[in-house]
């Protein structure tokens, strides 16, 4: 006997679009059982989670920083998947667009003007497209496979970091530790409400980027194209798409937009360059582009919730003294519960006995 | 039991609420990693709970644990300021510019950044001399080891890694001057794979004395397989090798923990530079062990020179690696020199990453 998966043939649309918060609701019980096994008040332990982050001025400015970095990468990678392009590397990209997009205030760290800013983001997003073209070029011209060379460039970008900040960008005046000059006011991305707290122009890039690839998924002819190519590559070749060329605008643009997140967080979050300047933002933008159901406007939702449970997660330690491990495994059950409901509106289960899959066997031969 | 841990749960959250207003002083602690590390962190919320204890209910401790070096830092900052944390310690180097950071904005309260070297009115910096107990484990192995040769497992090439580097050699030399040393960069604070193939490497390379300057249990395993002897790092590692540790460098942040709360609770908490040693129990060595008499007794005698404030490990005369004069004779460095240390002396072999 075995299980077995077999895809419905119609799913309910009803149930489509209702599966996130059926996940959201299953995790909060199987949260709720976890927070009481452990001798913690459920009620306290979700108020913690959910709410606590949100009761505060300054603490949703923090839920924006957070959130911000996610959503850019994110949105530019649902465009790839959407073709059909596994860009897993966005972490590396989101590094490479810090790096490049650095060189000017580290260079020319004394350069005051308006123009340095405007200039870092460019950079930054070059850097990033660029550093992503390397997957796409050697998909189309060697066939090799996409998720393996963009995964592996993800630790080139961070040892090519971690040198550079311990070696020709180490800052001459920080006594040798391993971080760049920090960056003059013109270099850094402005706040937003300073006067309440720390959130800056990042946000306003991801609702920019979220809008307009909104727009261009559903209105404009390129928005057909990365759907037509990524359902089926020989339809979109009658069609005179051409997988090549979707191929680079995929990585470039999902590459582009992780470069800019990652100038935006250096510029504004960080203020310098330092071995490490991503919690892994690269690999958990893949998590809320599936959560937002590759939909830009679903990923601009499921940033902010992905971000909330960080914030939550914090919250939850210092006001309950839940372990750190207890906020990440609760992180977990919300991934899992989305992917377990969207699986079960597409597939059914199925056991299958022994005689069954032997008389199906006949059957087919 | 369950209505018990809800009435606390509950009696928590008010505490919360309240803040300021209860009269226990709240103290928070950043870790950049597990509490239960089995090392430099575990050392440092073993102080949080030799303070708990000392003070009892008159102190409420607070940490989060496995905070990432950058905005994590500043967020996790913020919050403890903003929940009413009065005094707040920042356990890694990378939280010093967070921590300035949100000092500014909350000049009422009192903050301490560990190992860096920036200081605000309300922002302290301390830091404890490790180096004094690498002396003394150069001592230990310059008469213990017979090829005269140690590897030394580095984590970071940064100056408080390098000071230890050549204070261990400083500490060998004194007793065999032509005594070297071989490291190995593993590039982790905490990589138990990769500090055991460190130490692996270094014995093939035909070392008999490992010592470290990374977190984890792993070197002192490898050496007690291939029966040699070790040191052991930040926290006493004499478990997991009861053959081969022959002393280790403890942290013991509890008394100064405890020592800067008082100061808080007395209003006499003034901003400082605390680059503390021996002397002030800020570390102390792990019981001596695994080694004959006479070096046990040269081992409690350096020890004891260096707590009278007779022995400062740093002083000259000492060559450069490149061959040039460091210090001359009775010259001793300065603690600016050392903060930023980046040469190695005279017997290193390696070169440091610039």
């Amino acid at each position: 006997m075995r299980i077995e998966l077999e895809k419905r043939p119609a799913h309910s649309a009803l149930f489509s679009m209702l599966s996130p918060f059926i996940a959201l609701g299953l995790t909060i019980i199987a949260g709720a059982i976890l927070f009481t096994a452990l001798g913690k008040n459920p009620f306290d332990a979700l108020y913690s989670f959910f709410i606590e982050p949100l009761t505060e001025l300054w603490s949703l400015h923090e839920l924006l920083i957070k959130a911000a970095p996610l959503i850019l990468i994110a949105v530019g990678l649902s465009v790839c998947f959407r073709s059909n392009n596994w860009n897993i590397g966005a972490e590396g990209q989101f590094i490479m667009g810090g790096v490049v997009g650095s060189i000017v205030p580290i260079y020319f760290h004394e350069w005051n003007s308006f123009v340095v800013l405007p200039l870092m983001l460019i950079m930054g997003m070059i850097g990033g497209a660029l550093y992503a073209g390397i997957p796409a070029l050697l998909k189309t011209r060697f066939n090799t496979n996409e998720i393996l060379s963009s995964l592996m460039l993800v630790y080139v970008a961070e040892l090519f970091l971690d040198w550079l900040v311990r070696g020709p960008w180490r800052n001459p005046e920080g006594f040798n530790f391993p971080e760049s000059r920090s960056f003059n006011d013109s270099a850094v991305l402005p706040e937003l409400f300073p006067a309440s707290g720390g959130a800056n122009l990042g946000i306003v890039f991801a609702l920019i980027a979220t809008l307009l690839t909104w727009f261009m998924m559903r209105h404009m002819l390129k928005g057909f194209e990365v759907s037509v190519l990524g359902q089926s590559a020989r339809a979109g070749r009658f069609a005179g798409f051409s997988s090549t060329k979707m191929i680079f605008f995929a990585f470039l643009f999902s590459g582009a937009l992780a470069g800019l997140a990652g100038i935006s967080e250096v510029s504004g979050a960080i203020g310098r360059l330092q071995p490490d300047i991503s919690p892994a933002y690269g690999f958990t933008a893949i998590i809320v582009a599936f959560l937002g159901r590759l939909n830009p406007l679903g990923i601009f939702a499921a940033g902010i919730i992905l971000a909330l449970t960080y914030l939550g997660g914090e919250a939850a330690q210092i006001s309950i003294g839940l372990p750190d491990k207890v906020a990440r495994v609760f992180q977990g059950f919300l991934l899992f519960f989305v992917l377990a409901c969207d699986t079960l509106i597409h597939y059914r289960v199925r056991l299958v006995t022994a005689i069954k899959a032997r008389t199906e066997g006949e059957g087919a031969s | 039991m369950k209505k018990l841990i809800l009435a606390l749960s509950t009696a928590a959250i008010l505490s919360v609420a309240s803040g300021a207003a209860q009269a226990a002083t709240k103290v928070c602690f950043l870790y950049v990693g597990s509490k239960t590390d089995g090392g430099w962190t575990q050392a440092h919320d073993i102080g949080r709970q030799e303070l708990q204890n000392h003070f009892g209910d008159k102190v409420e401790t607070v940490f989060l644990e496995n905070v990432p070096e950058g905005p994590d830092a500043e967020r996790a900052i913020e919050r403890f300021a903003r929940s009413g944390c009065e005094l707040i310690f920042t356990t890694s180097f990378g939280f010093m510019e967070p921590t300035l950071k949100v000092a500014k904005k909350f000049p009422d309260v009192k903050f301490e950044h560990a190992t860096g070297y920036k200081t605000e009115e309300n922002v302290t910096s301390y830091n404890s001399r490790f180096y004094e107990g690498r002396y003394i484990q150069g001592k230990i192995a310059g008469m213990m080891s017979k090829v005269g040769v140690a590897g030394y497992i580095g984590s970071f090439p940064i100056p408080e890694v390098v000071q230890g580097i050549n204070s261990f050699l400083l500490g060998a030399q004194s007793v065999n001057p032509d005594f070297a040393i071989k490291v190995v960069w593993v590039n982790s604070w905490f990589d138990a794979g990769k500090e055991a193939d460190a130490a692996k490497a270094l014995i093939d390379q035909g070392v008999d004395i490992i010592t470290q300057h990374t977190d984890s249990t792993g070197p002192m395993q490898v050496a007690s397989e291939r029966g040699i002897k070790a040191f052991g790092q930040a926290s006493d590692m004499i478990d997991a090798g009861p053959e081969t540790q022959l002393t280790a460098i403890v942290d013991t942040w509890g008394a100064y923990y405890i020592k800067r709360t008082q100061a808080l609770m007395d209003g006499t908490w003034t901003t400082q530079s605390i680059w503390d040693g021996l002397a002030d129990g800020i570390l102390q060595m792990a019981p001596y062990t695994n080694m004959p008499d006479d070096v046990k007794q040269a081992a409690m005698d350096t020890e004891a020179k260096i707590v009278s404030g007779e022995l400062k490990p740093f002083t000259g005369p000492i060559t450069k690696q490149d061959g040039t004069e460091w210090l001359k004779a009775g010259e001793e460095a300065d603690d600016g020199t050392l903060l930023g240390l980046n040469f190695y002396i005279k017997g290193v072999d390696d070169q440091l990453p610039q």
